[in-house]
């Protein structure tokens, strides 16, 4: 029986390559640090169900989902050999042999409005099921139930909240006709790049998108103004939007608080860019920093009471914190002649930033859980690397980078252990943002 | 085609652009203009010294408009402060003349830094041309950060070209 499966599968997998690919994902393994990773075995779930089976294969996106953060190993499809449907089925002497933790099993059926999902978490360790829930799935959405799988795999086994089902924000520019005319657009996506949506698009660039903590809207910097960038809020189910500033200058930079209530954001108003907080139910507008270097790319430190920016006050732009209602600025980054557009994980122990070193610009983390300076870490091989933004559970972090002349998106765990490469059809893509968790 | 060709052709087209309603640049213009160093020895158009609205297509230090800046510096080079003074000159014999100022950054480090540099660089013009006749309502500074490359290619000859000030006539009396 396990090899008649099997050799289904093997069949499945030949459909499954001869199915149109309009994006290319790219896993590019580093072996470093791989060697902590958690070895768990994904099995093929038994397709049950009465229709042809989904595109989507189930194990796979959940295989993805978990080894590109590089907290977990789990062996390539083919060599699963031992093809357990069922949690009677597990011979947990085969796969503890195998050096496998942890086995995830599953089944697809038919149900009156499409297919429940049944997945079983099983410890080879303790000979046990750790984990046995369905979901139900509507046709065409396998790329969902199979992220919401990871999840829950994720969080029994790290006690962490996954964040496959997450979304992202990002500006892609397209070329169209005649010399220097191009598409903007602002897109939001699955994690992985799947599933993108077009939110706006203009001919001047936008800049800098960034999600309310609800996930609900997006703001973002436009330029489609003749007087200059502006800022807008995008509700992302109505479509409709607000002009939240427009001043004379530079309006720039946008970040909301974790309650959503205020934005910290760049004016140049005043002659020079400088910080500020925007109450968005009042408009009442806080200058934070006063000084005539340039001071931006504010970011929320953990709990809301600081602010995180870049300031160039030293010479160099460097990363400053200060109070979240204006104060001293101390300086942050002590390693390297240019640290820029910092992002702090949730729980405020990780900045991850850009690190320019000459003409190579990566992507650094800072990890502050030693306490003192920190110790500096260097993820993304460069030279022309921006953008990091942490997913909400910091499992990983998205940056743009650049590869020939167009911009690519890249997803790394803090360790940089692994780097993948978004599965985003071909366009010149930057600015990416790392969505929050949906409410549950 | 060289560094100094390559900049005329593109100070000749922003000219071109801001008369495109008005007169065609002659194609002579482009092959037989003199390079960018030799604006400080142009004189204005007439006996008196003054400018015309034609100037800005005529005389070089006029048709000149991209300031050019180095790596991490917004202070306005020698070989530009003539042209920037013409423009000066040109903007406070005619009151209603009216420019934006864009300023740009190369591509390196982060996009709203970059945002910050080109306004700097802009600045920088903006307040050479105060100094030099121009005032402040004449003048409207819009910064492009590395959105709008001149070049794309990831080298310093690219790069320096983008690091820049443009010099865009909005009204030209």
């Amino acid at each position: 029986m396990p090899r008649i499966l099997a050799a289904a599968f093997s069949l499945l997998i030949l459909l499954a390559c001869a199915l149109p690919v309009n994006a290319q994902g790219l896993e590019i393994p580093i072996t470093r640090g791989t060697e902590a990773a958690i070895p768990i075995a994904i099995v093929p779930f038994a397709w049950e169900a009465a229709a042809m089976q989904d595109e989507t294969t189930i194990d796979q996106v959940v295989r993805a989902d978990l080894n590109r953060t590089g907290q977990f190993r789990s062996p390539p499809r083919e060599q699963i050999t031992e093809l357990p449907a069922r949690g009677a089925e597990i011979r947990y002497p085969f796969w503890k042999a195998n050096k496998q933790d942890y086995v995830l099993i599953g089944r697809v059926q038919s149900t009156d409005t499409g297919f429940r999902v049944e997945f079983e978490l099983h410890s080879v360790i303790q000979n046990r099921v750790m984990l046995s829930e369905a979901i139900a799935v509507l046709p065409g959405d396998f790329r969902r139930a199979s992220h919401e799988i990871a999840d829950r795999v994720y969080e029994k086994i790290l006690n962490v909240r996954g964040a496959f089902s997450t979304r992202i924000a990002y500006v892609t520019a397209t070329r169209l006709g005649g010399p220097g005319k191009y598409e903007y657009s602002i897109r939001v996506a699955d994690w992985d790049g799947f599933n993108p949506i077009r939110v706006v698009s203009h001919s001047e660039p936008f800049l800098s998108p960034t999600w309310s903590p609800d996930g609900k809207s997006l703001a973002y910097v436009s330029f489609e103004r003749e007087s200059g960038p502006a800022i807008f809020m995008h509700d992302l189910a109505t479509t409709s939007r607000r002009l939240v500033t427009s001043f004379k200058g530079i309006n720039g930079a946008p970040v909301f608080s974790a309650d959503g209530r205020t934005l910290a954001l760049t004016l140049s108003r005043s002659g020079n860019p400088e910080i500020y907080r925007l109450d968005l139910a009042s408009n009442n507008l806080t200058q934070l920093t006063r000084h005539f270097s340039i001071d931006t790319e504010a970011a929320w430190g953990p709990g809301g009471n600081s602010i995180l920016f870049t300031s160039d006050r030293a010479g160099k732009p460097q990363i400053y914190s200060m109070p979240a209602g204006g104060g001293t600025p101390e300086r942050v980054t002590s390693v390297g002649e240019y640290n820029s557009r910092v992002n702090v994980s949730y729980d405020g122990k990780l900045l991850a930033m850009v690190h320019g070193n000459r003409n190579v610009y990566r992507i650094a983390v800072l990890d502050r859980q030693r306490g003192g300076a920190g110790t500096v870490r260097m993820i993304s091989p460069g030279p022309m690397d921006e953008s990091p933004s942490f997913a909400p559970n910091a499992s990983m972090i998205l940056y743009a980078a650049r590869e020939g002349n167009r911009g690519v998106l890249y997803a790394a765990p803090a360790d940089g252990s692994v780097r993948y490469r978004l599965a985003i059809p071909d366009g010149d893509i930057r600015e990416p943002s790392w969505g929050p968790f949906k409410a549950r | 085609m060289n560094t100094p060709i390559r900049v005329l052709v593109l100070a000749l087209a922003i000219g071109g652009l801001a008369a495109c309603k008005k007169e065609v640049v002659k194609p002579m213009d482009s092959t037989d203009a003199p390079p960018r160093d030799d604006t400080a020895q142009v004189t204005p158009a007439d006996d008196s010294g003054a400018y015309t609205t034609g100037s800005l297509d005529m005389v070089p230090c006029l048709v000149s408009r991209v300031v050019y800046f180095d790596l991490d510096q917004s202070s306005v080079k020698s070989e530009a402060m003539e042209m920037v003074r013409c423009h000066g000159k040109y903007l406070s014999q005619f009151p209603g003349a009216r420019v934006a100022l864009e300023g740009h950054a190369d591509e390196r480090g982060s996009r709203e830094y970059n945002l910050g540099l080109g306004e700097r660089r802009a600045n920088a013009v903006r307040d050479l041309l105060l100094a030099n006749g121009g005032r402040s309502e004449q003048i409207n500074v819009v910064s492009y950060g590395e959105e709008r490359p001149i070049c794309t290619e990831s080298d310093d000859s690219c790069w320096s070209q983008n690091r820049r000030a443009e010099i865009r006539y909005t009204a030209k009396q």
